[in-house]
């Protein structure tokens, strides 16, 4: 039986579907059987992300809707013969689904996967509902800024009410250079504020953006620090003991952080 | 006795303000209200003189409160005007006075609103509110609204180890940091109305502020 993991935020833009993507093949990499649900309906993006846009037959709403079985609208990876994804579908939108739909969708998901991903939507109407019925944990993710740290403080409060007690965040796009002049919200204080569980910090990279327009997960490509910051992230997921990055070269800026969760 | 005197008379423009104090024993309290005013039998001769009396926190029945008077009026020239005790003005200022200890964190979107005090062991997040009718004690950062003496009671306080809100409200009176005032403070801090404007103080000043602060005095 696998765990069913949400990613959320809150805010739109932070970059829910990019480590969706990114968190599903990097445990897929480490050899993990994953499937990722795409819960943002009417605004799919991780197909694209996944570069698996073409290969699309049936959709989420296809399967609660009985036009389909459930493996049969599962989408397998181009890279990877143990990743999977069910597509959200184009056409309708969130009130076209009921969490209870979502939730035994998730649960018929689960025994065959390690890891089921479930990308949900901002906001914290319908769809977010639908995307945490069927959720064992959660991540939250968030970028050092206050719009977002708000609006990720808010989706913890929901998590905890909904019963999903600890979720893990994850502070993505973070710009060592404006961290260093101060300009930006620090790991620290954003993590005081939230006070949950940090899973992982993963810097602002080029790399990103160039590897969702391929439709390759930047987590393929070891040249660049994000992927190595999903990386970690997985390892963590896995239960594994890692340190958190050094955002630049020159080390100790992250001493603290790092003393901060006993990893030092 | 330890030597200080339990009772202190001020002279105002009405009269007399008897002061007692409100931690010795009332028996003693009374008798030394009458050394006192024997000791000073002649002096007190003349024309009549209104006396208020201050309990301090002390609460009396009306049997004791008819001792002082009796103790008071022996005195020919003096007219017991009203004996005040705190304790009742307070009690009458927060009805259900009662504390409620919580240990959470109040996020984004979430409200706690309660009758009584309220003791919070955790964080006010940003977007977070609590409101009470009594006084709010944040063992943790306040970051969000807090709203004490709701609606009407601007003798409550707010408490919090780490004073950085968004917004401050006691009774109808609402304060905005950082445009009216800020915080960074290595002590605890408490707000207070001070006629009608927000004020900051040491929480190790609030006994000055208030001479009844918590149920559990003197415990």
């Amino acid at each position: 039986m696998g765990a069913a993991i949400v990613v959320t935020s809150g805010k739109g833009g932070v970059g829910k579907t990019t480590t969706s993507a990114n968190l599903g093949t990097a445990l897929a990499l480490m050899g993990k059987k994953v499937c990722m649900v795409d819960t943002d309906i009417g605004l799919r993006n991780l197909d694209v992300v996944m570069g698996l846009e073409n290969r699309i037959i049936y959709d989420l709403i296809d399967v609660v809707e009985g036009r389909c079985r459930l493996n049969q609208a599962l989408v397998k990876d181009k890279r990877f013969d143990e990743l999977y994804m069910l597509p959200a579908a184009q056409t309708k939108d969130k009130n076209d689904v009921s969490p209870e739909q979502v939730r035994k969708l998730i649960e018929e998901l689960k025994p065959d996967f390690d890891y089921v991903i479930i990308d949900c939507p901002a906001g914290i109407e319908q769809g977010f509902q639908n995307a945490v019925a069927g959720a064992d944990e959660a991540i939250v993710v968030t970028t050092p800024e206050n719009a977002a740290v708000r609006d990720a403080d808010r989706i913890i409060g929901l998590l905890e009410k909904k019963g999903i007690a600890s979720p893990k965040l994850v502070i993505n796009r973070i710009r060592p250079n404006m961290l260093k002049s101060g300009d930006m919200l620090e790991v620290d204080d954003i993590c005081q504020v939230l006070a949950i569980d940090l899973i992982g910090i993963v810097p602002d990279d080029e790399n990103v953006i160039k590897g969702a327009n391929h439709g390759e997960p930047t987590v393929m490509n070891p040249a660049s620090r994000a992927a190595i910051a999903y990386r970690n992230i997985a390892r963590r997921i896995l239960g594994e003991t890692v340190p958190l990055m050094h955002l630049e070269e020159k080390s100790g800026m992250f001493g603290r952080v790092k003393k901060f969760f006993g990893m030092g | 006795m330890n030597g200080k005197s339990a009772i202190t008379i001020k002279g105002v423009k009405e009269g007399l303000v008897f002061l007692l104090d409100d931690q010795c024993d009332f028996v003693s309290l009374l008798d030394e209200l009458q050394a006192k005013l024997d000791k000073h039998e002649q002096q007190l001769a003349g024309p009549i003189v209104h006396v208020t009396v201050k309990l301090g926190s002390r609460k009396l029945g009306e049997e004791d409160k008819e001792r002082i008077r009796s103790a008071i009026r022996r005195q020919g020239n003096f007219l017991v005007q009203s004996i005040e005790s705190d304790a009742e003005t307070e009690e009458a200022a927060a009805p259900g006075n009662e504390m409620h200890t919580i240990a959470a964190i109040v996020r984004s979107g979430q409200t706690i609103e309660l009758v009584g005090d309220l003791l919070l062991i955790g964080d006010v997040n940003p977007g977070g509110t609590v409101r009470c009718t009594g006084d709010i004690y944040i063992m943790g950062a306040l970051r969000g609204i807090a709203h004490a003496g709701y609606p009407d009671g601007t003798g409550a306080i707010i408490a919090a180890s780490r004073m950085t809100p968004t917004q401050l409200r006691i009774a109808d009176v609402i304060s905005r940091p950082p445009e009216e005032w800020t915080s960074s403070e290595p002590w605890m801090e408490y707000a207070y109305l001070r006629d009608g404007v927000m004020e900051m103080d040491k929480l190790t000043h609030l006994h000055h502020h208030r001479k009844q602060v918590l149920h559990f005095k003197g415990v």
